[in-house]
């Protein structure tokens, strides 16, 4: 009690602080408020729609999903699918990160951007290419090795997409895990007499395994939430959660059960990403001691790097391979049937589904730096303000990491499809959707870049007579510019290639490129797909060069190179 | 612009524990005269940089009230206070130019481009680093980033300068130069200053008063000489250079002087403060360079004598330690000068001695 009476003492001081500064007080409350419509609310009508049937609180609903073992079946093969995937993934990942950190290797720069495509492409990418290599036509299984009925539908194939689009992920946050160990630990241990391998299990792996840790967790999250891989290729045979939330609402139009069903995909996605976030997360050793420190390469045996090296040759061939196809189906005839080149799937695109291109760059180009410069001030107020209701603030805002992109879009429907709030079929529900669901990326950049820029900083400014706004345009962003940008380009690539949970907002006014490819796999247009897939990733493309460009022009190489994609 | 600290207190709550308080500044009063520069000296966390926070605004007292120019600016946000603080780590807008970075306050007042440029350059000249107008941070050593932090803060023509320990990022041959040019600076623009650090020599030379505090309360306030000479308590006197320590008893009250009892011997000390009376057990302070050393022929119960332990030769002076079996206790002695004032081995014996003027004594209550 007498704490609560100090919370409510010291709450209102820093109100009454805040309020001397209007704009910043306004500010504050207006975040606030959008992000309880726009992040909780949506997320609070999954919940309620699950646990109320005709307007009275119950489980029914939540209880039929149960009891029905095809859902059952969902929930296990989403799991199954999620452990296997993360598990493997982390795996592929930390041997790709380091071999490309521990070692000397040729090309390494090659293998580093061969990793990022699949990061930067749309997640579904790798199943489609898996149906037109693997599949009943598929080049190598009919085509090279004349199997006309090969099951690549179900466990087999959805995995090994996963692993394929997932093990990017993985590799980027354990190379920065290896390179923040310095690798005099390891020449140290070596000098005390180590062999290599036991300098490797008693060194360099257990100072990553909290590194690794989060890696798993993380692509757990990923997978359970991913929909257009098991869309493709999952099958009936192998429902996955996530689609049949999707089939539930837009096949059977039978809203509650849909909800219910992301609500059960909402509870192990959110708790592992917790787990990660606020457990994994803090265990992880600081072993950067000042200067860094360039590798003497000796701890890996020359018969160990060429493995390794082979391995990583090996998966950056079945990266290109995939995109390759791709790109071969986006210019072939009929895929499968003949593979002579053509112009006739981009005709068709530009002709039929133009109005996608335009309408995924539009929703793409306007909430991208609405998300930017929302993240950034949301990390400088998390990091530099004291208000009441701050933790709450980045809870909240993080939040939409964790939450599954098919939930979100259910919980949309469910939330802006009558007044107040009537926004179904607009141009603003899309955009409002990825302004809320990608600004963690911009949060996270800004509070890595402030942590390291002195308060003091800022505090001359305001000692010279600057307000807390002039402070902020004027000192605070132009220092976050880097951090910005790659923010930018990290939601502008998300936002072109979102499907989970725009796939239940779009309309006929508004549609997207990626749920036009998807609607043309399963029209089975595979070269239509392929060729909207080529002119998304080439736009994406272009648009990391603009961007990059930009920033050599006004920074000059100092921008450049503060952008790690 | 004169600053007054009317019973400033400060407690800060623990993040972690809300019930834990820490008080950083206890019940502090303190009148600063209009032009004058004041330090506030102390050990880490006795609540000296707080103080300087309360004072720009960063930080609002718990109780007390902050005066500036005679007016109360409790309420007042630091960037409409009247104050340019100089920070520790200077704080350069690392993407601005030298030029931006001194022009800063100035384009805040509105001022335009070319009387902004103007009165930069002619900053930047009295300060005599004209050079420097087009370069960016990252091309500055740390006392040229000492310089624009400096003059950023100056242009403003604040009623209050404030120092928040500026020279401990430099190097100790710098930080000797820097120090001069800061007090010569202050006192060309005769701004008001307060200036932080746990540098006793910094303080003794750049200031016009030296506030000693610990633990958030003030031990002392008074001019260098005073402070150094003069120690009101233990506190102060231990912490500014070395001392002795001898503790003793009245015997007799005389005019001016005080005749102290301590061992076996007795001594006429000059009486500076309180009100002792016969009999009252007290602390005579004597610094060591205030001894005298004599070689001792035999015993003598009339001088202050004892055997040398241990001896430190630094150049310029010699560091003795005297074990002085009557007062059962080491006393320090620093002789400057040795090659005239004569060396002495481990293990001599010595006779002490030093003038009435150049010790106090100090009352056992006021042992804090």
């Amino acid at each position: 009690m007498k704490n609560y009476k100090k919370w409510i003492k010291k709450s209102s001081q820093e109100i009454a602080f805040i309020s001397k500064d209007p704009i910043l007080f306004l500010s504050i409350l207006l975040i606030f408020s959008s992000l309880i419509i726009f992040i909780l609310y949506p997320l609070c009508k999954v919940i309620t729609v699950s646990v109320f049937s005709k307007g009275q609180f119950s489980f029914i609903i939540l209880k039929d999903v149960i009891s029905n073992w095809y859902f059952r079946q969902g929930f296990y093969n989403s799991i199954i699918m999620g452990t296997l995937t993360s598990i493997i993934g982390a795996g592929i990942g930390f041997l790709f990160a380091f071999t490309l950190a521990r070692t000397n290797i040729p090309f390494k720069k090659v293998f580093h951007l061969i990793a990022i495509i699949p990061i930067i492409s749309p997640p579904f990418i790798g199943a489609m290419a898996i149906i037109m290599l693997f599949g009943n036509n598929g080049l190598i299984t009919s085509g090279l090795l004349g199997i006309n009925n090969f099951k690549i539908y179900g466990f087999r194939g959805l995995l090994f997409a996963q692993v394929i689009t997932f093990f990017p992920v993985a590799y980027i946050t354990l190379r920065g895990v290896l390179e923040s160990i310095s690798p005099t630990l390891e020449d140290a241990a070596f000098d005390l007499g180590g062999s290599r391998w036991k300098v490797f299990k008693k060194v360099t792996l257990p100072l990553a395994i909290p590194g690794i840790a989060s890696a798993i967790l993380i692509l757990f999250v990923e997978t359970l939430a991913d929909f257009g891989n098991p869309l493709i290729l999952a099958g009936s045979k192998f429902p996955i959660l996530s689609v049949q939330a999707y089939l539930q609402i837009t096949g059977m139009y039978d809203l509650p059960s849909g909800a219910a069903l992301a609500l059960i995909l909402l509870v192990p996605s959110v708790s592992v990403y917790f787990l990660q976030k606020y457990w994994v997360s803090r265990k992880k050793y600081v072993t950067v001691t000042g200067k860094p420190t360039a590798s003497s390469h000796k701890v890996v045996s020359p018969v160990a790097k060429w493995i390794l090296f082979a391995f990583c040759s090996f998966l950056a061939f079945i990266i290109l391979l995939i995109y390759f196809t791709i790109l071969w189906g986006a210019f072939a005839k009929v895929w499968g049937f003949d593979n002579s080149l053509t112009l006739n799937n981009f005709k068709y695109v530009f002709s039929v589904g133009f109005e996608a291109v335009t309408d995924t760059l539009i929703i793409a180009v306007t909430s991208t730096p609405i998300a930017g410069i929302l993240g950034m001030i949301i990390a400088f107020l998390v990091v530099r303000k004291k208000f009441p209701g701050k933790r709450e603030m980045e809870f909240t805002s993080m939040l939409s990491f964790a939450v599954p992109g098919t939930v979100i879009g259910i919980g949309y429907i469910l939330a802006f499809n009558n007044p107040p709030f009537a926004l179904t079929g607009t141009f603003l529900i899309l955009m409002l959707n990825f302004v809320f669901r990608y600004i963690p990326v911009g949060i996270q950049s800004g509070v890595a870049i402030l942590q390291q820029v002195d308060p003091c900083i800022e505090e001359a400014a305001v000692d010279l007579g600057a307000d807390s706004q002039y402070t902020f345009k004027k000192i605070t962003l132009p220092l976050m510019v880097p951090a910005f940008f790659s923010g930018l380009i990290y939601s502008f690539v998300r936002a072109m290639t979102a499907i989970s949970a725009a796939i239940f907002l779009v309309s006929a006014h508004w549609n997207l490129m990626t749920v036009q490819i998807m609607s043309q796999v399963e029209s089975g247009r595979l070269g239509a797909a392929c060729a909207f897939s080529v002119i998304l990733v080439g736009i994406i493309l272009l648009a990391i060069l603009i961007i990059r460009l930009i920033l050599n022009l006004f920074y000059g190489s100092f921008g450049g190179t503060m952008l790690k994609i | 612009m004169s600053v007054k600290l009317v019973n400033i207190s400060k407690i800060f709550r623990d993040q972690e524990n809300i019930q834990k308080k820490v008080v950083a500044v206890k019940d502090v009063n303190l009148e600063i005269k209009d032009g004058e520069m004041v330090t506030l000296l102390g050990p880490s966390g006795c609540g000296k940089t707080t103080t300087l926070r309360i004072v720009s605004g960063f930080e609002t007292p718990t109780t007390g009230e902050v005066w500036i120019s005679g007016k109360m600016v409790n309420n007042i946000p630091p960037n409409k206070r009247d104050t340019s603080m100089v920070f520790q780590s200077y704080a350069i807008f690392p993407h601005l130019s030298v030029a931006q970075n001194v022009g800063f306050g100035l384009e805040l007042k509105g001022w335009g481009k070319t009387e902004i440029e103007k009165e930069v350059r002619r900053i930047m000249k009295i300060m005599e680093f004209s050079e420097l107008y087009n370069r960016k941070p990252e091309q500055l050593s740390g006392g040229q980033q000492q310089r624009v932090a400096l003059a950023r803060a100056v242009i403003n023509k604040p009623s209050v300068l404030l120092f928040d320990e500026p020279l401990s990022n430099l190097d100790a041959k710098l930080r000797v130069q820097m120090r001069m040019e800061i007090r010569k600076i202050q006192k060309t623009f005769g701004i008001t200053s307060i200036y932080v650090t746990h540098d006793q020599e910094e303080a003794l030379t750049i200031s016009d008063r030296v506030v000693v505090m610990n633990e958030g309360k003030i031990m002392q306030v008074a001019t260098p000489i005073e402070i150094y000479s003069y120690p009101k308590n233990m506190f102060v006197a231990d912490f500014i250079g070395r001392v002795n320590f001898i503790p003793g008893k009245i015997i007799e009250k005389k005019e001016k002087t005080l005749l102290v009892n301590f061992g076996i011997y007795q001594k006429e000390i000059k009486c500076r403060y309180g009100d002792f009376k016969v009999n009252e057990s007290v602390i005579i302070v004597v610094r060591p360079e205030s001894l005298k050393m004599s070689p001792a022929k035999k015993k003598d119960p009339h001088c202050i004598q004892g055997e040398i332990s241990k001896l430190v030769y630094l150049g310029p002076t010699i560091e003795y330690e005297i074990e002085v079996k009557e007062l059962s206790r080491k006393i320090f002695a620093v002789i400057y000068n040795p090659i005239e004032e004569g060396f002495f081995k481990v293990g001599d014996l010595v006779n002490i001695d030093f003038k009435p003027i150049a010790a106090h004594v100090l009352s056992q209550k006021d042992k804090e």
